[in-house]
């Protein structure tokens, strides 16, 4: 091979300059001497001129004005300068560019040319760049070339008409006899190259599958088993397996015939079994092509016996010392966990085992599993695991970790006390990491397990005690402490060692939190309403809570300085509905669709029901109801138009008689519920028009939760005449027969919601 | 199917990409600086394969060089191994034993070589011996057509 001495010269200047800015200087000089050479007609160094551009195209500098000369240089008569403009083509020229139309004839001629290495640089340059246009000119050419006496050419033609099928996927039909044909070759180029083509031709036609599934799967196996029987055969071996990249590509091609189909499943079982005992499981080659057919057969309809066989496989590979091949098969046995999960669980104590694995990638496919394997029966060993393997995770795992074991746990908790104990142990340990609806959903946890509040409240402070960062724990720990107060103060506790607590004590912790910086606005929310609510079951501190109360009165935060200014009016002037507002909150029904209200009364606390908010979130009305109302509105997007505007608003669960969900631009919407029977429940929606023209066309449309049923009612008229001169009604219904929570709600909706427009 | 294929130094500098797919040269960059960056932050006894946006990546290095494919969800990461290897030995066979420096002096002979050995991001031949044959036979109609020239030309003296 003849050196390229010009090329050579000028990567050795290249490389030899010591700072960015050299090693550009240089590129311009050669750069501009190239351009010159260019616009030369013709010398004896085109080839390595361009090869010298194409050098500082791949350091990254610009080399659009090559393109021509790649152009000129495939037109060259001189085999070396094809060679160089087609790599050129490759490396410049993508189908974005126009240039590469250009190249389409040179590209025909040359797929005719005598010598099979010039076809050899068309097909290869067709198959690498080719537009779909191009592919459509040419695909006859490759047609033909298809069924040229030339194994080499055939080989080429093979992998080009899969590109073109990739490109332009009608051009499938015309490849189909061809591909048939070529099954019955020798030569394993080709027979690759055909298995490859047929690939392509069956994932992109249901018909042309169903006609190779007829015809070519005996063929296949054929194939499949002169290979694994065969002696060994020194053109191909690798390890001792032969030809593997051709066997794993037949495997693959029969795990696609054998799809949903019995008959062709059946007719290659023997064969994937033999594959499967055969095949030599010491070097990777060997795993690549059992790896291959391990999928193959959990995919097909196989017989029991093979899946097993294929199961233990993949048992054998979690065990191997290869990181490799343990996380192949890990991800193997992912898919296949839902539907054979007695046979997966019987490795689960390896797969556990990769949980310490070193290896992030490892580690996080170990994860996924152990989370699909958790059940019943092993749900403590289980849960013991998962939270060692919580507190050392990496940091890119945490969230996706703590929400996997809050649904184990809520699932199979083997006890509530264990289940609240869990759950606190993952706050203390990821809450950072936690989704934000965990917060109400562990206090609903809590209220719910009443024999257990006086142990909750006590583990809650010790735990507030130690350490004030992780903030759902902290909101957690407030809303129990202001809830249990007096449980704690109590000291006595059935379940957990008791410790005496002064009023002081508690006020303390409460304040801290108040006052520390690590608090966000919400948890310091949490704390004052806990702090409130402790006046009522606390005896002598009243005062210093009343002091605590009217300092946040003037407070920067306007959502604190409500409350306080709340709090204090409820001392002052409502002082004798105090202890009502402030008793203890019912327990709080999971899959209810919200109850009636009880009194109204100025009382403002809310479950804070952070949603996923897009836009703008509306500042909601202030809801004046009762303990047990659930305020549900996420969000208002509004875009008006002249006469028409499109309101946005999710509806998920409303309980109020009477609210006004929406007032802007004049038109005023509100809502009344009236709660039918156990899972159902009745809207009036009633819109209003006061603005100084009527809005015509208004409808309504609703968003409701995947699992709730909704039925919209015709409404009684569809336009707003000005002044309020008449009221739209609609009637809907909704009906809520799984129950749905508004916790599983906030899982659910963000994924499936019909929308809700005004237009 | 192969999207691509990258052959990167340990310290960064890019020394051969073979692109399967139309990608724009700016996407085509941010690829690269994205993958170089997080292979090269692997440690040594990882795992080789990873999985980047919607494509699983296999990479392996050999002495300073790291070779890194970009393959589809069907396709299987164990035979991708087997494929770079065999790349290597290609190579390795081609230049007599070869190192890095090889192939940046010559980087367009490795394309050629690639470009004998996968089409449209798949294998052509399965046979090593057949690809070295052909590239052999390529060079001598390349050297054949190179019309005779003096010494004193080659170097550019005259």
């Amino acid at each position: 091979m003849s050196p390229s001495v010009p090329l050579q010269e000028m990567i050795r200047a290249i490389r030899s300059a010591r700072t960015q800015c050299e090693e550009r200087g240089v590129i311009q000089r050669e750069c501009a001497a190239i351009r010159a050479q260019f616009r030369q007609t013709d010398n004896g160094g085109r080839s390595h001129n361009l090869a010298k551009l194409l050098y500082v195209h791949m350091l990254g500098y610009p080399a659009h004005f090559g393109q021509m000369e790649c152009v000129r240089m495939i037109a060259s008569p001189r085999y070396s300068e094809k060679r160089v403009g087609y790599l050129g083509a490759m490396m410049l020229l993508d189908e974005k560019q126009d240039a590469s139309l250009l190249i389409t004839n040179s590209i025909k001629n040359d797929l005719s040319h005598s010598n099979q290495y010039v076809q050899s640089l068309a097909l290869c340059t067709l198959a690498c760049m080719g537009s779909a246009e191009m592919c459509r000119d040419l695909a006859p050419e490759i047609d033909r070339l298809l069924r040229s006496s030339n194994s080499y050419i055939k080989k080429k033609a093979a992998l080009c008409a899969v590109h073109i099928v990739r490109k332009v996927h009608e051009l499938g039909e015309l490849f189909v006899p061809s591909a048939r044909s070529l099954l019955s070759e020798k030569n394993h180029g080709v027979l690759h190259g055909a298995v490859v083509l047929i690939t392509e031709l069956c994932e992109r036609s249901p018909e042309t599958l169903e006609r190779f599934r007829k015809v070519s799967v005996p063929d296949l196996v054929q194939i499949m088993k002169g290979l694994v029987i065969s002696g060994y055969s020194p053109d191909h071996d690798v390890a001792g397996v032969s030809d593997p990249f051709l066997q794993v590509r037949i495997l693959r091609l029969l795990r696609i015939l054998g799809r949903n189909n019995e008959a062709a499943s059946d007719a290659m079982n023997d064969l994937l079994a033999q594959v499967a005992t055969n095949t030599d499981s010491t070097k990777t080659v060997g795993n690549a092509v059992l790896y291959e057919t391990v999928l193959s057969v959990l995919d097909i309809k196989s017989e029991s016996g093979l899946r097993v066989l294929a199961v233990n496989i993949l048992g054998r590979f979690l065990l191997n010392n290869d990181r490799n091949i343990r996380y192949i098969a890990m991800t193997s046995l992912q898919k296949i966990v839902s539907t054979d999960h007695n046979a997966v669980q019987r490795h689960r104590g390896t797969i556990v085992d990769c949980l310490k694995d070193q290896d992030a990638s490892v580690k996080r496919r170990a994860l996924e599993l152990s989370l699909a394997l958790v059940s019943a029966s092993n749900i403590r060993s289980m849960m013991k695991e998962l939270l060692i393997f919580l507190s050392s995770c990496p940091p890119e795992l945490r969230a996706h970790a703590a929400s996997g074991i809050f649904n184990a746990a809520e699932r199979y908790a083997p006890s509530k006390r264990w289940h609240i104990d869990t759950i606190l142990h993952v706050l203390t340990t990821a809450g950072g990491d936690v989704r934000d609806e965990t917060v109400p959903n562990l206090i609903q946890l809590i209220t719910n397990t009443s024999e257990l509040h006086c142990y909750t409240v006590h583990k809650l402070y010790r735990a507030l005690l130690t350490d004030i960062s992780q903030q759902p724990l902290v909101q957690v720990a407030c809303w129990c402490i202001g809830e249990y107060g007096d449980l704690l103060l109590k000291g006595e506790c059935q379940e957990t060692e008791a410790v005496q607590v002064t009023e002081d004590d508690v006020l303390d912790a409460l304040e801290i939190v108040l006052q520390s910086h690590m608090s966000t606005p919400t948890t310091r929310g949490f704390a004052l309403t806990a702090t409130m609510k402790l006046s009522t079951r606390i005896t002598d501190n009243v005062d210093r809570i009343r002091s605590i109360v009217s300092i946040y009165g003037s407070c920067i935060d306007v959502e604190l300085q409500q409350r306080a200014v709340e709090y204090n009016a409820l001392f002052k002037k409502y002082d004798h509905m105090r202890a009502a507002v402030l008793e203890r909150m019912p327990v709080i029904q999971k899959n209810s669709l919200g109850q009636t209200n009880g009194e109204l009364s100025e009382e403002p606390i809310k479950e804070s029901q952070p949603g996923k908010v897009k836009q703008e979130e509306m500042a909601l009305p202030q809801q004046p109801a009762g303990q047990n109302v659930y305020l549900t509105f996420h969000k208002l997007v509004c875009s008006t138009y002249l006469n028409q505007f499109k309101v946005f608003f999710m509806l998920l669960l409303a309980s109020a008689p009477t609210v006004t969900v929406y007032e802007k631009n004049g038109v005023t919407l509100t809502l009344i519920c009236e709660r039918q029977s156990e899972s159902g429940l009745t809207v009036t929606l009633t819109a209003s028009n006061s603005t100084d023209s009527d809005i015509s066309s208004f409808t309504l449309q609703a968003a409701v939760p995947k699992s709730v049923q909704l039925q919209m009612r015709a409404p009684s008229r569809d336009s707003l005449p000005a002044h309020g001169g008449a009221k739209l009604t609609q009637l809907v219904v909704l009906n809520n027969p799984n129950k749905v929570g508004l916790q599983n709600a906030n899982r659910t909706v963000p994924t499936s919601l019909t929308s809700i427009k005004m237009s | 199917m192969m999207r691509f294929m990258l052959l990167f130094s340990r310290q960064g500098k890019l020394r051969l990409q073979k692109w399967y797919t139309a990608t724009a040269e700016r996407d085509k960059k941010k690829m690269v600086r994205e993958l170089m960056q997080i292979v090269l932050a692997r440690k040594p006894k990882m795992c080789s394969f990873l999985e980047w946006r919607d494509l699983k990546i296999v990479y392996k290095r050999y002495a300073s060089l790291y070779f890194c494919c970009a393959i589809e969800e069907q396709d299987n990461e164990l035979i991708t191994l087997e494929i770079i290897h065999r790349f290597v030995e290609l190579l390795d066979k081609y230049f007599g034993s070869v190192c890095e420096l090889d192939i940046i002096f010559n980087f367009e002979k490795a394309y050629f070589i690639l470009d004998e050995f996968l089409m449209g991001g798949e294998i052509q031949d399965t046979s090593k011996k057949s690809v070295l044959k052909a590239i052999e036979q390529a060079d001598l109609l390349q050297e054949e057509d190179e019309s005779p020239r003096s010494v004193l030309e080659e170097m550019g003296l005259a």
